[in-house]
């Protein structure tokens, strides 16, 4: 298994069999990764859907783009910082009036270590 | 003329007149929204008593001298934008219960303009769609014919200001979702450059892409608006210092002499005029131009050669800007919880239910697009397609000021018509994607109707922060003709 850095805690290499058309494994693997529980429908759905879409989307292939850099941001701006002066946020309990649980001014969740 | 038919300004030039109070004015959009919104279904949440509190309020800050904006102005909200106090559900069932500690920005901004806040108006869930099919909750249908789509995602907002629901409405655009369902209810719809306006409190889709918008009547109304929305905001480190300009002056004062064109440049691209589009939409916006040239404006073909590209950038870059924005949807701070059984079940189990079809199909594409072994092939060569994108526009605004073409390929279409193929829905934003990937301003305004009585939209986009530029041009353009005039048989 190959980790990688960043915003995905574990990930393999994917390997696509017969041109852009994901298998049932790799849309499994997807749903992990995204943390979404999908029904055997679903899954048969995305399958047959995401292949279509990326069999389409194929053709940006098609340009050249060695020489092109990446636009992350079409604006000038990098780090953009402000002044590092306190200022008020949102109450405590304007915030837990939202929690699907809360005690103790907490918000309650499983046990994230055994 | 039923007050709730009055645009803002005209609205506002007679509460300066004391020809009716704010009070009235409220009290005859809530009675529209009675009458009309079991058909039209374009709110989600009414707080009507909070907006007659506000309504007098106006009236007493009137009387006292006060004279901002739009005081006692009623207005519609988009449910992807944070209200404080009012429910804020982004059209999800993973937010149904959701109530924001705070006001975005731009709601803020016309809160402190005086406007009285009407609701909050239906939306594809978080913003991802293009008929508002996909709300969680129910489909806004089309003020023109109640058995089709409004378009979307804004079609809560759009489908209010079409049908006298509000007197203007904030929605949002991400590759189209203002200028679409404005073509689509025959009204004004504004996608401001990125970085115009403040994401502070919309809650985000896509990132880079994301821009709050306004819908309105007319252009005048568009202008006004975006005058207060408008501007740089500390809380916001992708808003930029640019100062904001007096849209509402700049209508009269641009090119040419008042009433027409001369002077300026208009540029048409090839490649917006495609097989498969509507020929009725094809000819009105052809129409379009020649009342453009009637104007004096000097009009000429540019090419934008990279647009066919546009769909798979955009279905790329969103979805996978998605994933991430979308990943904080787990059950632990806000929102939806489906169950306690560990953390991992609490996060598959919650986002898998909560989630509609849309938003799991687009999470999938975008982490798939991001993934090892596949992010250089989908992310990064599509961030590097968007370069390209980005340096047709730069190109043609060389030549030209503003550039028209059609909002969309097609008029309404029925509801439930192309929910089933996604791709079919996607071709929807064909001709507004590019202006998101880009960044650059664009606004949608009606030119015509088809053989059903269906609203056509004309685009007219212009350069980043060429605001002024669109505003002139399309109210030239409006005040030459008068399709703005014309209103659903509701």
């Amino acid at each position: 298994m190959i980790t990688c850095p960043g915003r995905i805690t574990d990930c393999r290499l994917l390997v696509l069999e017969s041109g852009m058309r994901l298998n049932q494994e790799e849309v499994q693997h997807i749903a992990e990764l995204a943390r979404l529980a999908l029904s055997d429908r679903e899954k048969a759905l995305y399958q047959e859907q995401l292949s279509a879409i990326l069999q389409h989307f194929e053709r940006l292939q098609e340009l050249d783009t060695e020489a092109i850099p990446p636009t992350a941001s079409v604006l000038p701006l990098r780090s953009v910082m402000r002044a590092d002066e306190p200022s008020p946020s949102s109450l405590q309990e304007d915030i837990l009036a939202n929690a699907p649980a809360a005690d103790e001014g907490c918000f309650k969740v499983p046990a994230v270590m055994e | 003329m039923k007050l709730c038919q009055l645009t803002i300004h005209e609205a506002r030039e007679r509460l300066g007149a004391g020809d009716f109070s704010a009070l009235e004015l409220t009290e005859a959009v809530l009675e529209r929204i009675l009458a009309v919104d079991n058909d039209v279904k374009a709110y989600i949440t009414l707080t009507p008593e909070q907006a007659l509190a506000q309504a007098r309020d106006a009236d007493l800050r009137r009387a006292a001298g006060e004279d901002t904006p739009l005081l006692g102005i009623p207005l519609a909200i988009k449910d992807v934008l944070c209200t404080e106090g009012t429910p804020t559900t982004c059209g999800s069932r993973i937010l149904e219960d959701f109530v924001p500690p705070y006001d975005g920005t731009a709601v803020a901004r016309l809160r402190a303009a005086g406007a009285v806040i009407l609701g909050k108006t239906n939306t594809d869930e978080f913003a991802m769609g293009s008929s508002t099919e996909n709300s969680a909750f129910f489909t806004t249908r089309n003020p023109w014919d109640l058995d089709r789509v409004p378009g979307g995602s804004s079609g809560g907002s759009a489908a209010a200001v079409a049908a006298d629901e509000c007197l203007g409405a904030l929605g949002t655009d991400t590759g189209g979702s203002v200028r679409q369902p404005a073509s689509l209810c025959g009204v004004v719809g504004l996608k401001p450059t990125y970085g115009r306006v403040s994401r502070y409190g919309l809650v985000a889709f896509a990132s880079s892409l994301d821009q709050i918008g306004v819908l309105s009547k007319d252009v005048t109304d568009a202008a006004l608006l975006l005058g207060v929305i408008a501007g740089h905001d500390p809380r916001d480190s992708t808003s930029m210092d640019v100062p904001v300009p007096d849209y509402v002056s700049a209508l009269d004062n641009g090119f040419g002499r008042e009433t027409d064109l001369r002077g300026v440049r208009v540029g048409v691209p090839k490649e917006y005029f495609v097989e498969g589009m509507q020929p009725d939409v094809d000819e009105a916006v052809r129409t379009a131009v020649d009342v453009l040239t009637g104007l004096g404006a000097e009009v000429r073909e540019v090419g934008l050669p990279h647009t066919d590209y546009a769909l798979p950038v955009y279905y790329l870059i969103a979805p996978a800007e998605a994933s991430a924005n979308l990943a904080r949807y787990d059950g632990v701070r806000y929102g939806l919880r489906v169950s306690d059984d560990g953390l991992l079940e609490m996060y598959k189990t919650t986002r898998g239910h909560g989630f509609g079809s849309e938003v799991k199909r687009r999470i999938m594409l975008g982490t798939y697009a991001l993934s090892a072994g596949y992010y250089d092939h989908y992310y990064l060569k599509a961030q590097k397609v968007r370069t390209l994108i980005k340096a047709d526009f730069d190109a043609a605004f060389e030549e030209v000021n503003i550039i028209v073409a059609p909002t969309a390929p097609s008029t309404a279409f029925p509801i439930g018509e192309k929910i089933a193929d996604p791709l079919q829905m996607y071709l929807s934003d064909i001709f507004t994607l590019s202006m998101n990937l880009a960044g650059i301003c664009g606004l949608s305004l009606p030119c015509g109707f088809d053989a059903d009585g269906l609203p056509i939209g004309l685009q007219i986009m212009g350069p980043a922060f060429g605001e002024e530029q669109v505003l002139r041009v399309a109210h030239v353009y409006e005040q030459a003709t008068d399709w703005h005039a014309r209103r659903p048989p509701l």
